[in-house]
């Protein structure tokens, strides 16, 4: 179980306007402000739930699931993951957890994927039978037989965020974080992956926490929303009571698509 | 404790990522190759420079001709042991970009880990260019060419003092590493780091050339510890009672800049912000 309570973090950031001598004064005298990326965030999520966590860029997406990966310290507040404090006991919690940034990769440039998941066999201490296994059934499912022996850097984009999610579960983590697993994929990878996301939830009873800008992402994974917004949680609920949300404003929530429902709450809330 | 339980497993977790790096590194062959030519290129240089200065006035000269030709082509052999400039740009990179989120996941200590892989990546280096550099001076005739060590015990001391020397200049690259943490770009630390190491380490000039009073001093710091010592104990320029006593030195310095490295480190990751995404 995941308990988030009163999470709060502030970054401090340094302005200058634009031009020669505001560069020059910024030299002597530098002005920060102070950016609230988390402010008094709290939810729960139980054993086996899949959330979809959205908000528009800049929202604390990324800086939420870096707090429950145990990377990012808050200033304040607490955070109880099966009874662990993520930044504290941090390698005794990233044992349990799994975790893909789509934007980054965790898998090594020059050398056969497969190589890379075997240093993660080793690093993860994983019993040569448990490795096996979910080796050879995340080789199934994600449908990677000739991809693992390729160099990662000669990987499409698809079949590379296929291994990077392999990665991330090859030691069988309890909780699963996703942020924009989807990103930059063509409509058959995107498919590929959300059904095996889908797949995993429920044979393995995974927890997920998913965030995308995908809205398509959500609506087929996803049956419980949290949506941020300038670092403060706006709504905790699912997809129908948002439909209702935007209905309340005077909208026909059944003409719009998903994407226009979540920018008609982004203005709502004034977050775009 | 939960913990204990894993820890007498680390070694296997750092073998792997030593031999991942090990892999990676031997990859490369083309540089490999270039830079068996530059150091070549290099050695003479420096040999035909001292030869010069030798004939001017051989008494000015600290350490035999022999041995100064010996210190020159270790020192090129082993170069990716002990320059301080050899460090992995892909580390940098690692903190600067946000990839350290990634390293952050993984249930291993992130300093022993990167240790491990810069040890791996000198090492990777190293055995593909060592090779030829020392069979090649083998060959030179003396006194130009590399000597055998006066007797066996300066070649064991060589040995060990080259271990740790190798581990004294990782344990210090890794401050380096590690200063990314907090000034977001390394250039600058790394420009001078370079240089300062550089010089006092005895990779200009060999410490033995440095005026006496500096040279006291010198010979104390960190830096003379790396391939100050392992060169010298090979020509013989350092014998007997005073290998142990430079050993001695070196290993201080290996603890207390592995010491220095990991309080560091704490300290960072509790301030770590990961860039961007």
């Amino acid at each position: 179980m995941i308990e988030v309570k009163h999470i709060s973090k502030t970054f401090r950031v340094s302005r200058r306007s634009a031009g020669f001598s505001e560069a020059f004064k910024a030299l002597f005298h530098r002005q920060y402000e102070c950016i609230k990326a988390l402010d008094d965030i709290s939810f729960t999520i139980e054993d086996g739930e899949m959330v979809g966590y959205i908000g528009p860029n800049g929202a604390g997406k990324s800086s939420t699931i870096k707090v429950l990966s145990g990377i990012l310290t808050p200033d304040q507040g607490q955070c109880n993951i099966d009874g662990r404090v993520p930044w504290k006991n941090r390698i005794e919690h990233v044992r349990d957890i799994g975790v893909v940034f789509g934007q980054r990769s965790q898998l090594w440039w020059d050398v056969p994927v497969i190589d890379s998941f075997e240093l993660l066999r080793d690093i993860y201490r994983i019993a040569a039978r448990t490795y096996k296994d979910n080796l050879e059934e995340l080789v199934t499912l994600l449908n990677l037989e000739d991809i693992i022996r390729t160099p990662a850097r000669q990987l499409s984009l698809g079949q590379r965020m296929r291994c990077e999610i392999a990665a991330s579960l090859l030691h069988s983590p309890k909780i699963l974080f996703l942020d924009e697993p989807t990103i930059g994929l063509d409509a058959v990878s995107k498919l590929a992956v959300r059904e095996f996301i889908l797949q995993r939830n429920k044979t393995h009873k995974t927890t997920v926490i998913l965030t995308t800008h995908d809205m398509q992402d959500i609506e087929s994974l996803t049956k419980r929303i949290i949506l941020i917004g300038k670092g403060k949680i706006l709504m905790d609920g699912s997809l129908e009571e948002i439909r209702k949300q935007v209905e309340t404003s005077g909208q026909n929530a059944d003409e719009l698509s998903i994407d226009e429902i979540v920018a008609s709450l982004y203005h709502k809330y004034q977050i775009s | 404790m939960k913990h204990d339980k894993y820890k007498d497993n680390n070694l296997r977790q750092y073998l792997s990522f030593f031999r991942m790096r090990f892999i990676a590194g031997l990859q490369y062959r083309a540089a490999a190759l270039s830079g068996i030519s530059t150091q070549f290129a290099w050695g003479v240089l420096g040999l035909l420079l001292y030869k010069a200065f030798y004939e001017t006035d051989p008494n000015a000269f600290p350490m035999t001709f022999q041995a100064l030709a010996s210190y020159l082509w270790l020192q090129q052999a082993f170069l990716s042991l002990f320059m301080a400039w050899i460090l992995e740009n892909e580390i940098f990179q690692t903190i600067t970009s946000g990839g350290i989120a990634y390293e952050l996941c993984r249930p291993i200590d992130l300093y022993g880990m990167w240790f491990v892989r810069s040890m791996a990546n000198r090492l990777s280096k190293a055995v593909l260019r060592c090779m030829p550099i020392l069979i090649f001076a083998a060959f030179l005739p003396s006194p130009y060419g590399i000597g055998l060590p006066p007797d066996p015990i300066a070649g064991l001391g060589f040995l060990l003092t080259l271990v740790l020397g190798f581990l004294v200049v990782v344990a210090f690259c890794m401050l380096v590493y590690i200063s990314t943490f907090f000034t977001y770009s390394p250039t600058g630390i790394r420009m001078v780091a370079i240089s300062v190491v550089e010089f006092l380490s005895g990779g200009v000039i060999p410490l033995p050339f440095l005026p006496d009073k500096l040279r006291w001093l010198v010979e104390l710091l960190p830096f003379a510890s790396m391939q100050n010592v392992p060169l010298r104990v090979y020509s013989g320029d350092i014998s007997g009672m005073d290998i142990l006593a430079k050993a001695g030195l070196q290993l201080f310095w290996v603890v207390a800049l592995i010491w220095l490295g990991q309080s560091i480190t704490r300290v960072a990751l509790k301030r770590v912000v990961v860039q961007g995404g």
